[in-house]
């Protein structure tokens, strides 16, 4: 027999009540409001059902909001901001590079065929089986590209649900960042060698072959 | 060779590098008339202002895709009687089916090698 069937009529109206305003599915941050405002309402003789009820609905707010707290914890928030903006970047540059890197060994491959009709048949042959071997490979641009393509896509689903469970434990990870503010360095941070170890960087992120130049003269 | 090196070839694909490879494989194979379009409604676009005698495409692109093309190619009296070989990688049974429900003369799963989409070419065309 289910606790709700046991309820009092008092109690059954306020629960339907409570349907009323917040529906048949309750947000995260409702349930402790809606825990709440039922259990203001008990009031005068209380049963043993009502007791249950009552437990089940502390117990139930109690695990909420723990998990709430350890949901915070584990910021969402700089999940998204730290690591799939940034894993997303470097997908789309690798689909950049490796475009770039074909079309160059397709114009070296070009030329090579250009040569080809001034040489002799025999010679002519094999070049031209290897550069049809050439252009076979490069195919594998389009295939690594569309593969490439569905991780992003994946990424970008993943953002989205995180973008979800930001909005749902907003004021939660909030609270947890104000309790936790990241460490303030004194004084200037000392580079660490992991810290030097972020390459390769993205398009106009890192420094030319000429400003290093520049920079290692700097040194003279 | 039994075909006319100088047939109207219209190539389809969204990715511009694998344009330039069929483009140079085709020459290699002696095919040297060849357009290129880079979706299905400029495909479309350019088949209803010129002659073809083949098409090679790719399935995904945007906004029209390869089967779309398809479809219309088939759907229209001037164009239906165009070869259309479709160059993709979507290689589940149930993109060939589609695709041969859809009329498609021949269908290369990517990646493939010039002797592929010489068999492919001469299955629908004749030798050469």
């Amino acid at each position: 027999m289910s606790v709700s069937s046991k309820v009092d009529p008092d109690l059954g109206a306020r629960l339907d009540e409570l349907r009323d305003t917040y529906g048949d599915t309750v947000q995260v941050e409702e349930v402790v409001e809606v825990v709440d405002s039922l259990l203001s309402t008990m009031k005068g003789d209380v049963t043993s059902a009502d007791m249950e009820l009552y437990n089940e609905l502390e117990s139930l707010a109690e695990y909420i909001h723990s998990a709430k707290a350890e949901i915070a914890q584990l910021r969402p928030d700089d999940v998204k901001e730290k690591y799939l903006s940034s894993a997303s970047d470097e997908l789309d540059a690798i689909v950049e590079a490796t475009a770039d890197a074909t079309n160059n060994i397709m114009d070296a491959t070009e030329i090579v065929e250009e040569v080809m009709a001034g040489l002799e048949p025999e010679v002519s042959d094999k070049l031209m089986e290897a550069t049809t071997k050439i252009y076979e490979a490069c195919t594998f641009q389009d295939i690594t590209g569309q593969r490439i393509t569905k991780v992003v896509n994946a990424l970008k689903h993943i953002e989205e649900k995180i973008d979800a469970l930001v909005d749902a434990f907003g004021s939660e990870i909030d609270k947890f960042k104000s309790e936790n503010p990241d460490p303030v360095e004194d004084g200037p941070k000392e580079i660490t060698d992991e810290d030097l170890l972020e390459g390769p960087q993205l398009e106009g992120q890192g420094r030319s072959q000429e400003d290093i130049d520049a920079l290692l003269a700097s040194f003279d | 060779m039994a075909v006319n090196p100088n047939m109207p070839i219209l190539i389809v694909d969204d990715y511009k590098t694998m344009l330039r490879i069929i483009r140079n494989l085709l020459r290699q194979l002696g095919f040297t008339n060849i357009d290129e379009a880079t979706d299905g409604s400029q495909a479309l676009q350019k088949l209803r202002q010129a002659n073809f005698d083949l098409i090679i495409s790719d399935w995904n692109m945007e906004p029209m895709t390869g089967l779309q093309l398809l479809r219309e190619v088939r759907a229209d009296a001037k164009l239906k009687h165009i070869p259309f070989i479709m160059v993709t990688a979507e290689s589940k049974s149930e993109n060939v089916i589609a695709a041969k429900e859809a009329g498609v003369s021949n269908y290369i799963v990517k990646p493939f090698n010039a002797e592929t989409l010489k068999g492919k070419m001469v299955s629908v065309i004749g030798d050469f």
